[in-house]
């Protein structure tokens, strides 16, 4: 069996993000790193192995993205991921969503082909473009049952359930593998790379594919034939200082709720 | 005039407010129809609530078929829908669920998705609030019909009488599209509390409650307020996940957020940093959170809060 793992190459949340003169995320200015939120599929991947001694499992992580980008695989094997692959290719700078869906859809397939693809798992959200929509856009191009927002991952045989939180429950999800899953921060804390992990992890196969050795035209994604356009970008003003007030004997539930009220609130 | 859809909010036919922004924003771009996901013989009593703020039509799709399987069949019937009618534009109340149903229809249709708008404009511009708040975007879908989710508070409701005229559609769901099975469903027990993504106030708590939320619900009871918690809280097992506020729990944006001994890391203000008035409570004079404040108090919550919900009780007579 074989697990592949979707993983993306993120400017660093707690850095300066910005915007490129074309409204595409800077992605050189601001240091990159391995999305927080792929780290818990790339763990679910290596949980998912590892209960199941015995088995010939193996992990494939997978990305889409700039030179740059291959750093989140080389993380992912770090963590203990098997082999890489790195789409690169000039042409899909800018795309959206349903570009982005279409190469990794179409890469997994070759994956499939070389090494099977018996369950595709992804993080929640990117930390940068948060859509949540790649996964569901995922399942929806490679025809396979979506499971997606796991909290709680059990399986069994070809049987996988979940548990979720829903709007206003929890549900339970059951289907059979083949599927596409989709982890949140909730399915358990991700590990850190050993460093034996580290050291192995330069030995392992890491793949680079262009649109080409997946039968992509370069026509189909990027910036110019994204079906959604930016057509600005406006840095929100800093907000404006405060007051601050420092609570003795009391006084700050007084000057709390004097506040509230100058601004109605109450 | 070209109908734009609007999929309705609602739990077991009781129409959210969410519904009611989005028909006011789809009225910018068209004729409102809404379209109910329900029990057949809810979809009267849904018109009627409906047209009162414009939906000229309420289609109504027996989810029968539908409700046991994950996201795949809605979006299957919506695609079948927009075959039928050929909307303007089709929009989705931003919930996780509904996301993931734009976008399977987004790749069914061949068009163009906008997730979290805050605002959609005349010509179908919207506005969506990205990297933590720091930065709003403006976009627009180029191809196809476009499919935008939009977040609640995106729009005052605005009340304007349509006819209502209630249509059964029938969908047929493939086989294919009922292949992740809700085996169970357990509803969360109400709070009494507002509903957090649409309240008016929020008030929430953090690694400084140390497990104990008494104080942050005292104060949100006496505001009228609902309950957040921080990803610190809900990780220490003190407040279940439906309650958290940041980048992987819900995002808020109220009229006033009340934070209560919580630091504010990117994570916890990307889901809270466009709120209109922010307040805190924190022992900690340093900590990140008073940098975004129109109001800090630096103290212990335990003492502060309880005293705070005194006062606003006696205010409030």
């Amino acid at each position: 069996m074989n697990i592949v793992v979707c993983v993306k190459h993120v400017p660093d949340a707690t850095a300066d993000r910005k915007f490129e003169d074309d409204f595409t995320v800077d992605r050189v200015g601001v240091d990159g790193l391995l999305s927080e939120l792929d780290e818990y599929a790339v763990e679910q991947a290596l949980q998912f192995r590892e209960k199941r001694e015995g088995e010939e499992i193996t992990v494939t992580a997978l990305t889409v993205g700039p030179e740059k980008a291959a750093d989140a695989v080389r993380k992912a094997l770090q963590m203990g991921a098997d082999s890489g692959v790195h789409v690169v290719d000039d042409a899909i700078a800018g795309s959206d969503y349903i570009a982005t869906s279409l190469v990794l859809a179409k890469a997994v397939e070759k994956i499939k082909a070389d090494a099977g693809a018996d369950l595709v798992i992804c993080g929640m959200a990117s930390t940068d473009a948060s859509g949540s929509v790649v996964p569901a856009m995922l399942a929806e191009r490679l025809g396979l049952p979506q499971v997606t927002l796991a909290s709680v991952i059990e399986s069994q045989g070809d049987q996988i359930r979940i548990k979720r939180d829903n709007e206003g429950s929890t549900e339970v999800i059951g289907a059979t593998l083949p599927i596409v899953l989709s982890v949140t921060d909730q399915s358990g804390e991700a590990r850190y790379p050993s460093f034996k992990g580290i050291m192995a992890a330069k030995k392992k196969p890491l793949e680079t594919w262009s649109l080409s050795d997946l039968g992509v035209d370069a026509g189909e994604v990027g910036l110019s034939v994204a079906w959604s356009q930016v057509e600005d970008t406006t840095e929100r003003p800093p907000r404006t200082a405060g007051e601050i007030v420092t609570d003795e004997d009391g006084s700050g539930a007084g000057a709390l709720v004097d506040f509230l009220a100058s601004k109605k609130f109450i | 005039m070209s109908e734009v859809l609007v999929v309705v909010d609602h739990a077991d036919g009781e129409v959210k407010k969410p519904t009611y922004e989005l028909l006011t924003i789809a009225k910018r771009l068209g004729e409102p129809a809404a379209v109910f996901f329900g029990s057949p013989e809810q979809g009267d009593a849904v018109a009627e609530k409906v047209k009162k703020y414009g939906a000229a039509k309420v289609y109504v799709i027996d989810d029968a078929q539908i409700k046991g399987f994950l996201v795949a069949p809605k979006a299957e019937a919506l695609q079948q829908l927009v075959e039928k009618t050929s909307p303007a534009a089709i929009l989705l109340p931003s919930t996780f669920e509904n996301k993931e149903v734009a976008a399977r229809l987004a790749i069914k249709i061949g068009s163009g998705l906008i997730t979290d708008a805050v605002d959609v404009q005349e010509g179908g511009v919207t506005t969506q609030s990205v990297f933590a708040g720091n930065f709003t975007v403006q976009a627009k879908v180029t191809q196809g019909t476009p499919i935008i989710t939009v977040k609640p508070n995106s729009a005052a409701p605005e009340e304007s009488e349509g006819a209502g005229t209630v249509e059964a559609f029938a969908a047929t769901i493939s086989d294919g599209a009922k292949t992740a099975q809700i085996v169970a469903t357990q509803p969360r027990q109400s709070t009494g509390r507002p509903e957090l993504t649409e309240a008016a106030i929020v008030v929430s708590g953090g690694r400084g409650t140390g497990g104990n939320f008494e104080p942050v619900e005292g104060f949100a009871d006496s505001l009228g307020a609902a309950v957040g918690a921080s990803r610190a809280a809900v990780d220490s097992g003190w407040m279940p996940h439906a309650f958290q506020v940041g980048q992987t729990g819900k995002t808020v944006s109220p009229q006033l957020y009340v934070a209560n001994g919580i630091s504010g890391a990117i994570q916890h203000r990307a889901g809270m940093q466009t709120s209109k008035t922010i307040v805190a409570v924190n022992k900690d004079p340093e900590a990140p959170i008073f940098e975004l404040v129109d109001f800090g108090v630096v103290g212990d919550l335990h003492t502060v809060l309880p005293a705070a919900t005194e006062k606003v009780k006696e205010r409030k007579g």
